[in-house]
């Protein structure tokens, strides 16, 4: 595509990125096709290809964000299956992270809008605050009709409804070194991460479980915490960059001690962003080695046991439906590694049509834009359905909270299943 | 870069109404559907001919037929020109819309009405994705044959209103041998019905006229097709040449010695080297042409074909003859094949030719074709259905580069007038649009075109409805 920019914006770095990522598009349109948003919505600004014209606009402008252009922006769920459908190879992650950082430096969100995403960044990423606010949403929950009415209060209505009714028990992995048992294969850093162990902590204790009972010595490493993927998908670049530098520093540390194979990783969200790491850095001159390393050793929880060859075992009459998260299939490109993992360990597994498609979960997309992800999660569901399982896997805790709260077939992460099949307890919700 | 292709000069007492018409059209429509800020028309400006842009005066997305029909009546009744846009694919720039037009977007009519299975025929909203169709009844067996490269994306109602084809149509036939019927939208609001479920309908093939009529005779809303069940089995075989030229004379020989398989694909170097890069398909890397031949039925129907096929092969001196081995092979080879020009992105900006011949001259067109390029200072990469020698030369150049870009135009123009010249068209599925206007009359005689403007007038009094399309600007009749 032709591009129109000055040498002197060109000398910004993020400009000359996106301008070479601009170039690479010719307009083919086969993003439109896979892009739920359009798919929902069939308005072309609504698509891959009509956003990356929009972010042209204004960035060859030289232009303070807009009203206009932030709705489209902000309705981007950065599910990535454009990533996938572009042949041209259009890198519209890092195009659509500049144009988020741009909005968030040159545009003034309205005061309800504000004071939400300010919320968001200020709990989530935290696990003490963020149980505390899901304990307290309990207690607010009969209020959350009257607060969906009143617009300025819309945005904690939708939260309240996403509150799971039950917290799980307060027992996040503890910093320690989980040690191996049988014959030693391996050392790992596990990442705890923000919301998962206040939402699921059964996930990492079933990671745990499993992979020190195939010989994997685990790390759980004291300081590290939220990778910066949320603050990241809504522009607040600096407080991104900060959670990644202090990961970094952590991890990096626990190598140089007794070295590491890999940082595994169980949520697909989390490990898009800490496997990008090395881009988000690559301009700071005291991290960006340091960065890059880290990224080469994240790795999914089941992209790492794949290397494992785990036994095969007899099949458990069970059905499950795998839904791919789209961090996990777009965003990193893991296609067969969990399903492959499923079968091995005993489950009949099916695939739900329009797999490509995202559940509507997408960070806090369900929390920002609840009519969007509502008609995406209600698709999803029916997809899911129609493949008659008797439990649904999936490798993020976004997905995990998003289709559990549209359907009563069980859902867990494919490691709680894996874990269960390779000897760990059976998980309560089966 | 200086625009040779010219656009009608806008109306001015359309643009005067600016404000006007957005707020008439507002309340034609329900919320969302309407798209008047600058900011919101700009993306609406081009297609994927991304070298000519007009932003238009508004876009709107109706739900419903009726509400098409509001917007034309609206439209033909204050002379405001309409420009109809599917997924916005084209690549000769037939939704490019100009400055006094509103773009008629049909992206939110994306239902399938109906699938007859009993009748063969599905009946779906223009909107509808030309590989929706297939998903659609894909599980009980069936498919809907043309297949556009862009199929992924690309809508019914621009398949029809392009004749599209694509790699499968040597044996299906293009769109028009798969279209039944369709509900259309004149420019005057009137909505009428061509065709049914039926193989031919009583009177006139206004069907026929309308199909590849470019948006220029009214808006379709609703197409019914006909599904054809899937072949019992489908293989793509690729063969490797040492040369384009040697490649070309297969082709031509196996369709002369009267085998018709589903597809035949031509790719040469630059083209592999693009579409492994993005499929990782296997292609092999070390021959200068690339023919993927597709049999399909029996697995003896299917050997028996390809016994023949390789026999001739041989004769031009195939160098590699690999087989797909599973199905997932098979479907790489063809998304690696589908995505050749999106892929092209990959190395340079691109225009794609379109321009057809008959199988004699297809070694002697490639040949021209590379001479012309080069004697431009450009490179071409050539993808295209070789079995209906329906090429698609795509000419590398820097769209950055304003001289770059004249020089690629002026190859484009030259190859296509050696494609007439060789007994050929200038187009075989990508329209005319705005791309190929000013070549029409190296195509026809200015009796012929005059026959095609008086039907197009006879729907279109007034030249309204993508008027800087297809016929050149000069030699009109007064609207």
């Amino acid at each position: 595509m032709q591009t129109n920019f000055s040498p002197e914006q060109l000398a910004d770095p993020h400009v000359a990125e996106s301008e070479k990522i601009l170039r690479r598009c010719v307009h083919c349109g086969f993003c439109t096709a896979t892009c739920p948003t359009y798919v929902v919505l069939g308005d072309e600004l609504d698509s891959p290809r009509g956003r990356i014209y929009l972010i042209k606009d204004m960035l060859e402008n030289g232009r303070a964000a807009d009203s206009e252009t932030v709705t489209h922006i902000d309705r981007c769920l950065s599910c990535l299956s454009c990533l996938t459908t572009c042949p041209s190879g259009v890198d519209y992650m890092h195009l659509v992270d500049h144009a988020r950082v741009h909005i968030e430096q040159t545009y003034r969100r309205p005061f309800k809008d504000r004071l939400a995403r300010s919320i968001i960044a200020a709990t989530l990423p935290y696990p003490p605050r963020f149980r505390l606010a899901l304990r307290a949403a309990g207690f607010a929950r009969p209020l959350a009709g009257l607060l969906k009415r009143v617009p300025l209060l819309k945005t904690f209505g939708v939260m309240l409804d996403l509150a799971p009714n039950a917290l799980p028990a307060s027992r996040a992995a503890k910093p320690a070194v989980y040690a191996a048992r049988g014959t030693p294969r391996g050392r790992v850093a596990l990442l705890t991460g923000c919301a998962q162990p206040v939402l699921g902590p059964e996930i990492n204790d079933a990671t745990i479980r499993l992979l020190t009972g195939q010989g994997v010595e685990v790390v759980v490493a004291a300081g590290e915490g939220c990778c910066g993927a949320l603050v990241h998908h809504m522009g607040r670049e600096e407080q991104a960059l900060q959670a990644a530098r202090r990961n970094i520093d952590i991890w990096l540390k626990a190598a140089e001690e007794d070295g590491l194979d890999a940082i595994v990783i169980t949520a697909s969200g989390c490990g898009t962003t800490i496997k990008d790491y090395g881009h988000m850095l690559r301009l700071d001159p005291a991290y960006a080695d340091k960065a890059a390393k880290v990224s080469a050793l994240a790795k999914d929880i089941t992209e790492y046991l794949a290397g494992l060859d785990l036994p095969e075992q007899g099949a458990r009459g069970l059905t499950v439906a795998y839904h791919s998260a789209c961090s996990m299939q777009h965003g990193q490109k893991i296609t067969t590694a969990p399903k492959q993992l499923l079968k091995r360990a005993g489950f009949t597994v099916r695939e739900p049509a329009e797999g490509h498609l995202c559940c509507g979960s997408a960070g806090t997309y369900n929390i920002l834009q609840p009519e969007i992800s509502a008609k995406l999660k209600a698709r999803k569901v029916r997809n899911i359905e129609a493949t008659k399982p008797d439990v649904i896997a999936t490798g993020n805790i976004g997905c995990i909270t998003q289709i559990a709260s549209g359907t009563k077939i069980p859902i867990l992460h494919t490691v709680e299943l894996l874990d269960w099949a390779y000897g760990g307890p059976k998980p309560a919700e089966l | 870069m200086p625009e040779t292709i010219g656009f009608l000069k806008p109306r001015q007492a359309v643009l005067d109404r600016r404000r006007e018409i957005i707020a008439d059209l507002a309340d034609l429509l329900p919320e969302g559907c309407l798209i008047s800020e600058e900011r919101g028309l700009k993306p609406f400006e081009t297609d994927a001919f991304l070298a000519y842009r007009r932003v238009p005066l508004a876009v709107v997305l109706p739900e419903t037929t009726e509400q098409v029909a509001a917007v034309l009546k609206y439209c033909s009744h204050y002379g405001i020109p309409v420009v109809p846009r599917g997924a916005g694919t084209s690549l000769s720039g037939g939704a490019i819309p100009q400055e006094d037009a509103i773009v008629v977007g049909l992206s939110k009519m994306s239902r399938i009405l109906d699938i007859d299975l009993f009748n063969r025929t599905a009946t779906v909203q223009a909107g509808v994705t030309n590989l929706n169709i297939s998903e659609a009844v894909s599980a009980d067996g069936f498919f809907y044959a043309p297949d556009p490269s862009s199929q992924l994306a690309c809508t019914i109602g621009g398949n029809i209103g392009m004749n599209s084809g694509g790699a499968h149509c040597l044996k299906y036939g293009v769109t028009t041998n798969n279209l039944l019927g369709v509900k259309m939208v004149l420019f005057d609001g009137t909505v009428i019905e061509l065709g049914g479920k039926a193989l031919d309908a009583p009177g006139y093939d206004l069907l026929g006229l309308v199909c590849g009529s470019e948006g220029q005779l009214g808006i379709v809303t609703e197409a019914t097709v006909r599904l054809i069940a899937k072949p019992e089995g489908a293989r793509p075989v690729l063969f490797g040449f040492a040369s384009s030229e040697a490649a070309g004379s297969c082709v031509a020989d196996i369709i002369g010695s009267g085998i018709i398989p589903v597809a035949i694909e031509f790719m040469d170097k630059p083209a592999i080297e693009i579409c492994e890069a993005f499929a990782h398909a296997g292609y092999p890397l070390d021959v200068e042409a690339l023919l993927i031949v597709e049999v399909e039925g029996s697995e003896p129907e299917m050997d028996a074909m390809l016994e023949s096929i390789i026999e001739i092969a041989r004769r031009h001196g195939v160098v590699t003859i690999k087989e797909s081995q599973s199905a997932l092979e098979a479907a790489l080879i063809w998304k690696g094949r589908k995505s050749a020009f999106g892929a092209t992105g990959r190395v340079a900006d691109y225009i794609c030719m379109d321009g057809t011949v008959p199988l004699s001259q297809l070694s002697y067109v490639l040949q021209r074709t590379g001479e012309i390029v080069s004697g431009y200072g450009l490179r071409v990469a050539n993808v295209f259905h070789a079995g209906d020698g329906n090429m698609h030369p795509l000419i590398l150049y820097n769209i950055n580069d304003p001289e770059d870009a004249a020089r690629a135009e002026a190859a484009g123009n030259d190859i296509l007038k050696l494609c007439v010249d060789a007994g050929g068209c200038l187009t075989g599925e990508h329209g005319v649009g705005i791309e190929k206007r000013d070549l029409m009359l190296h195509q026809y005689s200015k009796a012929d075109l005059n026959q095609q403007m008086a039907v197009r007038a006879a729907f279109d009094p007034q030249w309204l409805l993508n008027p800087s399309k297809v016929f050149p600007l000069e030699g009109r009749p007064a609207a």
